[in-house]
């Protein structure tokens, strides 16, 4: 009986199994085949042992007809060759079909992901979606392609098994028939017992694992508060619990095959009994007997074999779903085709607002205006609403209500890449690619010379440490090879090849220290004149040479002015720039 | 991987046991074609009912003898291996704890990691089927060979030839396409690692419009692999046919060989449908085994590797016995001409330093990014030794305290806020496990937390999630702070810990450490002049030398570097004049 939930899981998987099937739908031919050689070699492969047991018959004591023995055995020979070329064309096809389908939905995953909107992005997490892509994938291309045709085969080779069976003898066939249920329900019965210690491991497993990654990572930290011993008793506490399950979980998945196996034993002894006896009373011969025994034992095979591809297929459903989940999502509104026109750079924010979620407010009612060449500094404490500023500003994500205007027009209305392209930014996070530093400063002008990328290296200061890397240009940047501020510094290098018409810096210099910031700024003063440039910063020494300072607080914008307007209204931006100085203040007092 | 087997050795009885119980299973399923034999030659030949029907119990009764001794071996194997495997992340697990920063910094977290958890999965995995199978095909293999030979001779010199034949092609195959399975997953491993990278710079991709090369480029290695994939698809495509063929022609081979031993009168019917068993039985087991050595050459990978692991020796030498050395004098840390690198060959860290704190002091530490400030506290808590000279904590020599005995004394609160999974309180009594509420409060108090955890809904019971990541990054920086509190130790070490704090709260948090009643010796290392510029004793590093020493005043107006870290940040206190010799005081 089927519950509610149960077609509701079933409908779904139908769907996707549909989905899967649009994806193969270019190897349809391919597929065919593959159904089709899978169905001739199983008969073939059946049909041999039918020949053994007829020249085992022509090997009677009382003589040997070596005639008839040879010409079997010839035949035997022709369909093994036959049998064994099929098999190896449907391999072949296996394989094409199986690791093109995972090319083909990889190439639609990676093109989904720069097409995805950012909220998308930002609400999942990333070792969740390269898991979807990369093993689900997999998953979905093992246990769904290999599946189905091991399935199909399956079912072939019970149902032409059972005919020849029948054919060579009704009684035993029938004999067999009556004992197969006894092995799945064992199966059945140690599934269930198994299930219960496994996933009892798996959470165990789950949580140790955690344990791990907290304490081990931190390893630094437990060192630090003399915490080891303890740490490792808190270890040992959660791996006994583990030895415990894991213990009974790998006997229980491990009896499996020896009892079903036994079945199959006790199948094959009252094949030989039965079989016996049938050729007392002249109803089989011993070949006869020989291929029944032979059938009897390869028998349950192909339902073990059926029985394990449908955990796999349900699994392989499973990450076929998440796989299509990803790449089905809506990708961003299509784009406007005109492009922006760059005017100098005149930007009107007006009356914007947006939250991530629409639930709580975030940034409302926001106004202000930046001349061209304009330098606007954003401040404010943390989580005021400054980097979700930015990501308005580079359409990452759209308005709510409001507009932005760039030289009179709006980012809605022109394309995506051409606002971004008049944009130069440097982010919070330094993200490098895994290639060459060459590689990376060309990032967004590949067709730079060297002379170019040294320039702009030695303006971003960044070229000091570049020229003291073993291959300079072209050594390859790995995740630690850099400091958290040499990173930085190549992003700013990156940026300062483009010299794009806008800037957006965000925490830009905030790992440098600040003599090396010193010289960033000078170097970002050459690249902001005459450019219009936002800039967010906790550092107030970053911003206090800013055309307009906006206060933010609680996604508005509370003061706006000038460094020395700002102070001389005595207010918000007061307070914060002068806490910096509290520490001689305490010292006077 | 042999210093691995001590963790066996108390599973030495279920390690012998389970193999020699599957051997007997196998044993059972050896015997039955030639029961099946004496069956047809005796019973059916003969027309014997009553001994078919005895031999049809005795197939019985090795059916249900081979169940009972696979289930025996199936539960020495798992008691074994998952025994082994318990003890042996127990035994990776302990062994970390004693390493010091120095080889953590060698091995990297993520190797730690992996070594702990999927490593030694692999392992038990590979204990697990070793006990189970490494002996059951070749048994199985040679005793179908052997039962070849007690049946007859002519016809098991066929069993002889095409065993070695079948080895050659399936291990030949596993052979050839180990190497270019390694070669497929390393182009997985890029593959993955692209997909990361464009997760993680969607942003500077999207903001550079480098959406379509990247889309190019993936496309380029997504191609590779495929290809990659295929051929090695090619190799392993031929193993079903190529044995498939190859075991079939033996079999006509011995049939026809068979006939003629039979027409000799050298050999019964039922005997050639014996050998016909046989030889199915041989091509099966060749295929499991050649998968179980891949299997095993996996886990024996990876028990070499935590072999290896296990075989780093923590650097650190303690001395005997559990007294402190006793504390004189009036220095709580007094630094010798000290000098430090991280690796040997590397360029040192730190240079000749040379500096004494007396106790109760505050002592800031200012200098660029690299200079050597986190280094320089690192040492005092003897994290790492140094290279040359000597650090001395309360007039005696980081290397003469016992173990465990130096970090009592020294609360430190690192660069990287981290918290663990538990609660509030939980996190805080890593300080100190004693400490009453009252305590806690007053360290939460101190360290501006106070806030954070009232607005949190159970107070100290509140939950931690694991690393902290239902904290924001200021929030857990005050936690630390309070954690180290909660210690009440002799020396406090704030390693650039105030960074994500505002101004306001920074100045509100130095301002409640310094007024804590005791003689607490404080240290914090900042890129903020603004947070040290009270300290009684300032260190300016720069490129891991002592650049100068003294009050903010005295440096101003004496240590070059600092004068730049601190008009870099208060450009407008910079003196029109050239010296820059004093610097007008700024009015709060």
């Amino acid at each position: 009986m089927k519950t509610k939930k149960e077609q509701a899981v079933k409908g779904q998987s139908m769907k996707t199994l549909r989905k899967v099937l649009g994806v193969i739908g270019r190897y349809r031919l391919l597929l065919l085949l593959s159904v089709l050689l899978a169905a001739a070699t199983v008969v073939l492969q059946l049909y041999v042992p039918i020949l053994f047991g007829d020249a085992i018959d022509q090997i009677a004591e009382s003589g040997v007809r070596f005639d008839a023995l040879g010409g079997f055995l010839i035949r035997i020979l022709i369909l093994v060759v036959l049998s064994a070329a099929g098999t190896w064309a449907m391999n072949m096809i296996n394989n094409r079909l199986a690791f093109r389908t995972v090319r083909d939905i990889r190439s639609r995953a990676i093109r989904q992901i720069q097409a995805l909107p950012l909220s998308y992005l930002d609400s999942h997490s990333g070792g969740d979606i390269v898991q979807r892509i990369i093993a689900d994938t997999d998953q979905l291309s093992d246990g769904l392609l290999l599946g189905f045709t091991q399935l199909f085969a399956g079912v072939v080779t019970i149902g032409v098994t059972l005919g020849f069976m029948f054919s060579k003898n009704a009684g035993i066939t029938l004999a067999v028939l009556v004992l197969t249920p006894v092995s799945f329900l064992v199966a059945r019965f140690i599934a269930t017992r198994s299930y219960t210690m496994f996933s009892a491991q798996t959470a165990t497993r789950g949580r140790q694992t955690a344990l791990i990654n907290e304490l081990i990572g931190n390893q630094k930290v437990v060192k630090a508060f003399g915490h080891e011993e303890k740490a490792s008793a808190q270890f040992r506490e959660i791996n006994e619990e583990l030895k415990g399950y894991s213990q009974k979980a790998v006997f229980f998945s491990s009896l499996t095959n020896p009892s079903t196996r036994a079945v199959n034993n006790v199948i094959y002894a009252a094949v030989a009994l039965i079989g016996a006896h049938r050729i007392l009373s002249g109803g089989l011969t011993v070949g006869g007997l020989t291929v029944m025994l032979h059938y009897a034992n390869q028998y349950m095979k192909p339902f073990n074999d059926i029985s394990s591809v449908i955990t796999e297929l349900q699994n392989a459903l499973a990450c076929a779903a998440r796989v299509f989940e990803l790449i089905e999502a809506e990708p961003e509104k299509a784009d406007s085709p005109a492009a922006l026109v760059n005017r100098g750079g005149h930007i009107d924010i007006e009356n914007v607002s947006f939250s991530y979620d629409k639930r709580k407010k975030l940034i409302e009612g926001f106004r202000f205006h930046a001349e061209p060449g304009m330098k606007t500094a954003i401040v404010g404490p943390t989580g005021c609403g400054k980097t979700t500023f930015i990501n308005l500003l580079m359409r990452f994500y759209d308005v709510d209500r409001g507009d932005i205007r760039i030289d009179d027009q709006s980012v809605m209305d022109v394309s995506r890449a051409s606002l971004r392209r008049n944009y130069g930014m440097v982010l919070q996070e330094t993200w490098l690619k895994n290639g060459t530093v060459r590689e990376n400063i060309a990032f967004g002008k590949p067709d730079a010379s060297d002379d170019e990328i040294i320039r702009a290296a030695k303006e971003a200061h960044s070229w000091e440490f570049i020229r003291r890397m073993p291959d300079r240009l072209d050594t390859v940047i790995t995740d630690d090879s850099l400091s958290q501020g040499q990173k930085q510094l190549l992003c700013i290098t990156r940026v300062m090849l483009c010299l794009p018409p806008m800037l957006i810096l965000d925490e830009a210099t905030s790992s440098i220290d600040t003599r090396t910031e010193v010289q960033i700024q000078e170097a970002f003063d050459k690249l902001m004149r005459g450019r219009t440039s936002f800039i967010v910063a906790h550092r107030l020494s970053t911003i206090r040479g800013a055309d307009q300072i906006l206060v933010m607080k609680d996604g508005r914008i509370i003061e706006q002015g000038s460094h020395d307007e700002l102070i001389a209204r005595n207010g918000f931006y007061t307070k914060l720039y002068q806490s910096q100085f509290a520490g001689s203040a305490a010292e006077q007092a | 991987m042999r210093k691995l087997w001590i963790y066996l050795r108390e599973y030495a009885g279920e390690s012998v046991l389970a193999p020699l119980f599957k051997l007997l299973e196998s044993l059972m399923d050896l015997l039955v074609p030639v029961i099946v034999a004496v069956i047809i030659n005796d019973g059916v030949q003969r027309n014997d009912p009553g001994l078919i029907f005895r031999y049809f119990l005795l197939l019985i009764a090795l059916a249900v003898l081979g169940m009972g001794f696979s289930f025996t071996a199936q539960w020495m194997a798992a008691k074994a291996s998952v025994g082994f495997a318990a003890k042996l992340r127990q035994a990776l697990f302990d062994h970390i704890q004693h390493l010091s920063y120095r080889e953590l910094d060698t091995l990297g977290t993520d190797t730690l990691i992996t070594r702990m958890t999927s490593d030694v999965n692999q392992v038990q995995n590979g204990v697990n089927l070793a006990l189970r199978l490494l002996l059951r095909s070749p048994f199985i293999v040679f005793g179908a060979m052997i039962m070849a030979f007690t049946i007859d001779t002519q016809c098991a010199l066929i069993f002889a030839a095409v065993i070695p034949v079948l080895s050659l092609v399936v291990f030949g195959i596993m052979l050839l396409s180990i190497p270019m399975f390694s070669r497929v997953q390393g182009l997985l491993d890029r593959l993955l690692g692209m997909t990361r990278e464009n997760l993680t710079g969607v942003r500077v991709i999207r903001a550079f419009c480098k959406e379509k090369q990247e889309i190019g480029e993936f496309d380029r290695r997504n191609d590779l692999l495929t290809k990659m994939n295929e051929r090695v698809g090619k190799l392993s495509a031929l193993m079903n046919p190529a044995t498939y063929l190859i075991i079939n022609a033996a079999a006509v081979w011995l049939i026809r060989k068979g006939a003629l031993q039979v027409s000799a009168g050298a050999l019964r019917q039922g005997d050639v449908v014996a050998l016909y068993n046989y030889m199915a039985l041989i091509v099966v087991e060749l295929v499991k085994l050649a998968s179980l050595i891949i299997t095993i050459d996996k886990s024996l990978a990876c028990g070499r590797r935590i072999q290896s692991m296990l075989e780093v020796a923590p650097s650190m030498a303690y001395p005997l016995g559990t007294q402190a050395p006793s504390g004189a004098g009036e220095c709580a840390v007094r630094f010798d001409h000290v000098s430090f690198s991280y690796s040997k060959s590397g360029d040192a860290a730190l240079t000749d330093i040379d500096f004494s704190v007396r106790k109760g002091q505050t002592v800031g530490i200012i200098g660029g990014t690299g200079s050597g400030k986190s280094t320089l506290v690192q040492l005092i808590s003897r994290f790492y030794d140094a290279t040359e000279g000597k650090v001395l904590v309360d007039g005696a020599d980081v290397r003469d305290y016992p173990e465990g005995a130096l970090i009592r004394k020294i609360g430190v609160v690192p660069q990287k806020a981290v918290l663990f999974e538990g609660t509030i309180r939980e996190n805080l009594r890593w300080g100190n496990e004693q400490a009453t509420d009252e305590q806690l409060w007053a360290a939460l108090e101190t360290a501006q937390a106070a806030e954070v955890v009232r607005g949190k809904e159970g107070q100290l019971d509140a939950k931690v999630e694991q690393g902290g990541r239902n904290f924001s990054g200021g929030q857990r920086q005050r936690l630390t702070i309070a954690r180290a509190l909660v210690k009440q130790p002799e020396i406090l070490i704030l390693d650039d810990s105030a960074s994500a704090l505002d101004f306001a709260t920074d100045l509100a948090l130095r301002r409640a450490i310094a007024s804590l009643p005791g003689n607490m010796t404080v240290f914090i290392v900042s890129q903020r002049t603004s947070s040290v510029r009270s300290a009684d004793q300032i260190l300016v590093l720069d490129d891991g030398v002592l650049a100068g020493a003294g009050t903010h005043g005295q440096l101003l107006s004496s240590c070059r570097v600092y004068q730049e870290i601190y008009y870099s940040q208060f450009p407008e206190e910079k003196p029109a004049g050239p010296d820059g010799a004093s610097p007008r005081e700024v009015p709060a």
